[in-house]
């Protein structure tokens, strides 16, 4: 799921500084498993935003509502019953949910709650790591299931690059060495040979490097 | 000029039941001062964040809260769950420039016990010594 966090409180009030009428706006979907920005977190930073703008001697309405998602048009359709009523929305939604209300509502105010973080998943409570970079050529069939692109500080393919020592990366030694890791997994399941392939030189047109990505499926669109 | 800060209390069932079955007369004779207003939740772990924070919307100066030691939880992690939301609080409240001080969590043992009276005394002296949380003077 997509991992974010909130934004510093000062970033987030400076915002909404000349609002009057501010609406606090839930996702149902990720940010909400990953606690950052779901109902509750939404009831809490109207709460926050309320005791910090009266500390600056200003007042403002200031409510709380959510979507079950605000990447779906659908969803943000329902943004429609607001109208006229809010003259700010602070989304607490991820990039997507931000972008998805500023695309489909063009005279919408609109501002992120969150920063955006990783796609990830909850190691233990209240922890959450990385886990995907999103490339868009997965390789995690020939890595024994874990990610060198995204879980190597270096993005290497063919392997460590040297500087880990015990199994932990160079650049912490918090970070677990992906490659050591995908060696030891390879050997465990039996296929250690996978370990001799050379990768190819990658073409990263798929990630970010080639642009805006997008997704066209002819047996879905109408 | 003087200011009396406006504390909001809030205390966990087993905490507090023998404190406050003493009465608000016998609870202010024992040294509770009279500004400080209990609230009384069933258990830590039932303490959320927007409650404290509704507090200081509503004219609070500060909140605090007592809990059990935290190996003493009627309900196992109660008291531990209680604290970690003080402790975001705090954190909010010092990102919002009012001093994460106005925020305090205590853990007290169950039955009457001095340190209950001890934790309110502790918090008006610090608040009225900090003033108002917002505007005001002194």
């Amino acid at each position: 799921m997509i991992i974010a966090e909130r934004k510093p409180l000062a970033e987030i009030l400076d915002m909404v500084k000349d609002a009057k009428k501010i609406l606090v706006l839930a996702c149902r979907g990720c940010v909400s498993v990953c606690s950052a920005g779901g109902e509750r977190e939404a009831e809490i930073l109207a709460s926050l935003i309320r005791i910090g703008l009266k500390k600056e001697g200003k007042k403002a309405k200031v409510a709380t509502n959510s979507l079950v998602r605000q990447c779906d048009k659908e969803y943000i359709d329902t943004i429609d019953q607001f109208k006229g009523k809010y003259d700010a929305i602070v989304s607490t939604a991820c990039g997507v949910g931000v972008n998805f209300i500023a695309n489909l509502r063009p005279t919408d105010t609109v501002y992120p709650a969150l920063n955006t973080s990783f796609l990830g998943g909850s190691a233990e409570q209240g922890i959450w790591s990385e886990q995907c970079g999103g490339c868009g050529d997965c390789v995690l069939h020939l890595t024994g299931g874990l990610c060198p692109v995204v879980r190597c500080a270096k993005s290497l393919m063919n392997g460590p690059c040297g500087g880990s020592v015990g199994g932990r990366c160079e650049i912490h030694a918090n970070v677990e060495c992906i490659w050591q890791s995908i060696h030891d997994r390879m050997v465990r399941i039996g296929q250690a040979d996978g370990m001799d392939r050379i990768a190819p030189i990658r073409d990263w047109s798929t990630a970010t490097h080639g642009g805006p990505r997008k997704i066209v499926r002819d047996d879905l669109t109408i | 000029m003087s200011f009396t800060p406006n504390i909001q209390a809030f205390c966990c069932h087993y905490t507090s039941q023998q404190s406050l079955a003493e009465g608000a007369e016998a609870l202010h004779a024992d040294g509770m001062p009279k500004n400080i207003t209990i609230n009384r939740l069933v258990c830590g772990g039932k303490l959320q964040e927007t409650t404290l924070l509704k507090a200081f919307e509503e004219g609070a100066d500060a909140v605090f809260f007592v809990g059990c030691p935290l190996d003493q939880c009627h309900n196992k992690k109660g008291s531990a769950r209680a604290a970690k939301r003080v402790l975001a609080v705090k954190e909010s409240l010092q990102e919002l420039g009012l001093g994460a001080e106005r925020a305090e969590m205590f853990h007290s043992e169950r039955g009457f016990h001095q340190e209950f009276i001890t934790a309110a005394q502790l918090m008006n002296k610090r608040i009225t010594n900090l003033g108002p949380a917002f505007g005001g003077s002194k």
